[in-house]
């Protein structure tokens, strides 16, 4: 992505375990409510993008906020789940909704 | 507060995955046409859209079709850009309704 956008330094690299914030701020929010406080691990670095929370309230979104792949255990995730132990939900998620576990 | 967002579904129960393929009316090609043209332009951003989309009352996001919630998100979304007032889109509405009935 545009490389001349003021963006927020990654905190994470691929491996990093991470709790994903369970909060419920009004407005746009792009992680989904079911992955709120799961502890999954950083799959990649995507990049960074204008942080969608403010593009939605008609601001800027910058500096552009580095967004992960991050990868989560169904069985973890899913206390019913009856698939393979192995299998796996991987969810694009914003650094500001991450905190290291 | 809102715990969670009445659009945020994942892992709720629901019903079949409707696969048929369905052909699109005139109006509905005119609404994507519309808000391509206009997000391409960087007047709006698919985020706002988003957000006026994930507004809608319960009820009405259950009811609304697909690119009807579209419309009523573009709507709503160029009134609070300013590109157009409510009351330009009343006069509007009323003479659409006297030209169809």
């Amino acid at each position: 992505m545009s490389a001349q956008l003021a963006t927020v330094a990654p905190r994470f690299k691929a491996g990093d375990r991470v709790r994903v914030r369970k909060t419920a701020p009004l407005g746009h929010i792009r992680t989904p409510y079911y992955i709120r406080g799961h502890v999954g691990e950083i799959e990649r670095l995507c990049g960074a993008f204008p942080n969608p929370e403010e593009l939605a309230q008609m601001r800027s979104g910058l500096p552009a906020q580095p967004l992960y792949r991050v990868r989560f255990k169904q069985k973890d995730v899913w206390p019913d789940y009856r698939g393979s132990e192995t299998d796996v939900v991987e969810i694009e998620i914003f650094q500001h909704w991450l905190e290291r576990a | 507060m809102i715990e969670r967002g009445h659009h945020d579904m994942g892992g709720l129960p629901a019903g079949e995955v409707e696969r048929t393929e369905h052909d699109y009316p005139q109006w509905q090609r005119r609404v994507d046409a519309m808000v391509q043209l206009l997000r391409i332009g960087k007047k709006i951003t698919v985020d706002e859209l988003r957000k006026n989309i994930e507004m809608l009352p319960p009820a009405a996001y259950d009811q609304l079709a697909y690119y009807e919630k579209w419309i009523s998100s573009l709507t709503q979304t160029l009134i609070q850009r300013g590109i157009i007032t409510t009351e330009e889109l009343g006069r509007k509405m009323e003479q659409v309704e006297r030209r169809v009935r």
